[in-house]
């Protein structure tokens, strides 16, 4: 069979990086092909040469037999690719029709025929499958409709070849199941697919092949999933197990740090009563909007509560201010990085010193204890950066949260909550955060973590809290969780009997 | 490293003002001569003083439009309460109180009730206006106080009053902004405010309190104006805003807020006085003047466009061809 994309001899330097180092592979129509490494291993700058956003310095692509140079993004879409992107291209103001024909309205004597882009959309919708009204405002869908509109707008204009990067990362697992679907029936239509991600269970499901990249060389391909264990592959990208990632360590657990009593407000359905303790690492399960973001929120005063009362250490919090929370001990590593946690231009130790700073109550900024305090905590945490003063936007995901981490342990945090502390993190990063955690615990810090990657919670957390539509739905110790248990009180009720996983 | 980090950034308006001195010497006869200098620098007082918390307010990645009208109503407010009272000190008083609460007004919309600072200001700069003409009947007010007009024609040093003032608000801003945690949180809100304010930044008192600073200081300025022209009139200063707005800028001020020296913000300064100085010194008509001073609006704006999407390419030193951290995927290497 003849391959409908092929990468050949493709090479990419940045200034001082190697980003693609000769990479050579082929994609047949029909076939899920995934791309894995960890962050910084060269799949974004695949796909954005397939993009036609970067120019490879060697090599090229060719696509059905013609080597293409695309000279622009627009070169690329006029050859029939598709990437659909972890941040969405889509003007949230406009109808899903308009969004899904953006560009090539059909139109009748200069005006638009809305009756045929009414029937066009509709064919895309349901071929999607999707119950959306196509006279519906963007803005008013869930972030994983507004993906699966992304994906009509590829099959509105017939695309052949589509890459999907990390698409699941802000989907529910009904949205993930649905997307799985579509992915299945793009395949059958024989188009060619590449399919980023680190989800491991995807991966597996979904493709029916890997290639797999390091430090950006292409150190091999795995042709057939069947005979692939996760272990091998993870070895294959990392060299590492999967044992190794989590690599748990017990640890005693003191007085009561965090005491939450009948607490609610947005987001929340039922008030929540918890306790976590000195040394304790307390792992939040439950699907996307379960709540337990909006619980995080509302704990560090971020959001302000309706009632109840959080105590910290036995001192009651005055609710709805985060400098009182950061003053009492707080420290909260959002789920989004980009738009919540970092300032991106600022320097890594500017990132670092800001919450300490805000709560030390002087008024002139002392920038040679800050820095050597910066140092030794980049040093602490293993950030890699070129120095202290690199813009925080430049450095990789893992990196940004270990900065992070760091500036919670300046401001001297003794309750860290982290809201989803890997995602978009690859596995070297991952075990890496996952034992600053253990480190972070053992010192008498208790750790509040939310995360919707069941092994994870399972691998990394003493206690389990499971959430389900704004409330508690149940407490596991880690020896009673089982992915059995934590699945069925995470599922809602109505989704028991109708989507089993 | 943060030294070098600012001065290299602050190179490309420096290397700017090298060419536009040079070029202005050499085309503009008179205009390299200290009379001329001196002349230049007293002219770049008002919009130099402006300038320093204009700084600030787009660092915040806000706008304050109404500093023109703030001018004109601390002027005249000035020169009415004198004439009432025969007090200079109320006068003063009264003008800075009055830019104040401008500024406290501002500050509030746009902090508390999260409206956009360009409409909020943009509003203000037509009610201040139009406070403005009612105080003062619609007339020029003179003001009979000859101790009041020292502020603009004293010298200390041999050196005018204005530009001291210019200078210690050049001073006083540029550590504010450096070395002080509040100078630090504005800098932090204008590069992401939701995370400044998770991280423990007090945004809305910060917001409001650069709003009250640029409110104070455009007073300020309005007074010493007032001084110079013996007089408070209601329709000084109209389009002030453009140029304080547009000499931070040039000075390398990112108008989408997070990047800002004070170094830049001298620099762009003096270049728009430059060229307005060479302009009057060729006795180019005013009319042209509009064209040219909107033509280095433009310019700027451009150019802070180019520098933030690596576009300047083969026009810098190798430095400024790294594309900047907005652009730059952490993935992508």
């Amino acid at each position: 069979m003849s391959a409908l994309l092929t990468y050949d001899r493709v090479g990419k330097r940045f200034p001082g990086v190697v980003a693609l180092d000769e990479v050579s592979f082929a994609v047949a129509p029909g076939e899920v092909r995934a791309l894995m490494g960890e962050n910084g291993a060269g799949k974004s700058t695949l796909l954005k040469i397939l993009a036609g956003e970067y120019r490879p310095d060697s090599g090229g692509l060719v696509i059905d037999g013609v080597p293409l140079a695309f000279a622009s993004p627009r070169d690329s879409q006029a050859a029939g690719v598709a990437i659909i992107h972890q941040e969405l291209h889509l003007a949230p103001d406009l109808t899903v029709t308009e969004n899904l024909l953006l560009g090539r309205m059909p139109s009748r004597g200069g005006f638009i025929d809305r009756k045929e882009a009414r029937r066009q959309a509709e064919a895309i919708l349901a071929r999607l499958g999707e119950a959306i009204d196509p006279d519906a405002r963007l803005r008013s869908l869930s972030i994983g409709k507004r993906q699966m509109i992304e994906i009509g707008k590829a099959l509105a204009r017939d695309a052949r070849i589509i890459a999907f990067d990390e698409p699941t990362s802000s989907l529910s697992a009904t949205e993930t199941r649905q997307l799985m679907r579509i992915i299945d029936e793009l395949r059958r239509d024989r188009r060619a697919i590449l399919y980023v991600s680190h989800r491991m269970e995807e991966v597996f499901e979904i493709s029916d092949s890997v290639t797999v990249l390091r430090d950006g060389r292409h150190l091999g391909d795995f042709p057939d999933m069947a005979a692939l264990s996760q272990d091998q592959l993870i070895t294959a990208m990392a060299g590492r197990t999967i044992a190794d990632i989590y690599a748990y360590r017990p640890r005693p657990h003191g007085e009561v740090a965090v005491q939450i009593d009948g607490l609610i407000g947005p987001g929340l359905r039922q008030p929540i009563d918890l306790q976590v303790r000195q040394g304790e690492i307390l792992g939040f399960f439950g699907l996307v909007g379960a709540g337990r973001s909006e619980l995080f929120k509302l704990l560090y005063g971020a959001v302000s509560p309706l009632a109840g009362s959080v105590s910290i250490d036995g001192a009651v919090l005055a609710p709805g201010d985060p400098r009182r929370a950061i003053a009492a001990g707080l420290g909260l590593c959002p789920e989004d990085r980009k738009d919540e946690a970092i300032m991106p231009l600022a320097g890594v130790a500017e990132n670092i010193a800001i919450a300490r700073r805000n709560i030390a109550n002087h008024a002139l900024v002392d920038d040679r204890s800050e820095g050597r305090q910066a140092a030794s905590l980049i040093e602490l945490m293993r950030v890699k950066t070129a120095s202290a003063t690199t813009p925080i936007a430049t450095l990789s995901g893992g990196n940004q949260q270990k900065a992070i981490i760091a500036r919670w342990l300046a401001a001297e945090a003794r309750i860290l909550l982290m809201d989803e502390p890997t995602r978009g993190i690859d596995v070297g990063a991952r075990s890496e955060i996952y034992a600053h955690m253990y480190r972070l615990a053992e010192e008498g810090r208790s750790i509040l973590f939310a995360s919707s990657d069941m092994p994870e919670v399972m691998g990394v957390a003493d206690r389990i809290v499971v959430m389900r539509e704004g409330a508690i739905a149940g407490i596991l110790s880690r020896a009673e969780a089982t992915p059995d248990i934590l699945l069925r009180l995470a599922l809602p009720d109505a989704g028991r009997a109708a989507a089993p996983l | 490293m943060r030294l070098s980090a600012s001065f290299l950034r602050s190179l490309g308006p420096l290397v700017l003002l090298l060419v536009v001195f040079a070029a202005l010497g050499l085309l503009v006869p008179d205009f390299l001569g200290l009379r001329n200098m001196r002349g230049l620098v007293l002219s770049i007082t008002l919009v130099g003083t402006i300038a320093t918390t204009m700084m600030l307010v787009l660092a915040l990645r806000e706008v304050d439009l109404s500093v023109g009208s703030v001018t004109a109503l601390a002027g005249v407010l000035t020169a009415v309460v004198i004439g009432h009272t025969g007090s200079v000190a109320l006068g003063i008083l009264a003008g800075l109180l009055a830019g104040a609460l401008v500024g406290v007004l501002n500050g509030w919309v746009v902090a508390v009730l999260k409206v956009n600072s360009l409409i909020v200001t943009l509003a203000t700069m037509e009610i201040v206006r139009g406070l403005a003409f009612l105080v003062s009947g619609g007339q020029a007010v003179s003001i009979p106080a000859e101790r009041f007009y020292v502020l603009d024609s004293g010298t200390v040093l041999g050196i005018n009053n204005p530009i001291w003032i210019m200078l210690a608000a050049f001073i006083a801003f540029g550590v504010l902004l450096n070395r002080t945690v509040f100078g630090r949180n504005v800098l932090a809100i204008g590069g992401n405010p939701e995370a400044a304010r998770l991280a423990g930044v007090p945004v809305r008192s910060v917001r409001i309190s650069v709003f009250v600073w640029q409110g104070v200081i455009a007073a300020l300025a309005g007074i010493v104006l007032a001084a110079r022209i013996t007089s408070g009139q209601p329709n000084t200063s109209q389009g002030l805003e453009l140029a304080v707005i547009s000499a931070c800028v040039l000075g390398g001020v990112s108008l989408s807020g997070g990047v800002a020296t004070i170094a830049g913000v001298i620099i762009g300064v003096v270049i728009m006085g430059a060229a307005q100085n060479a302009l009057n010194l060729l006795d180019v008509p005013t009319f042209y003047q509009y064209v040219v001073r909107g033509g280095i609006l433009l310019a700027a704006v451009i150019f802070d466009r180019l520098r933030q999407s690596g576009g300047l390419r083969g026009a810098f030193p190798s430095h400024f061809l790294r594309p900047t951290a907005r652009q730059q995927d952490s993935t992508a290497l």
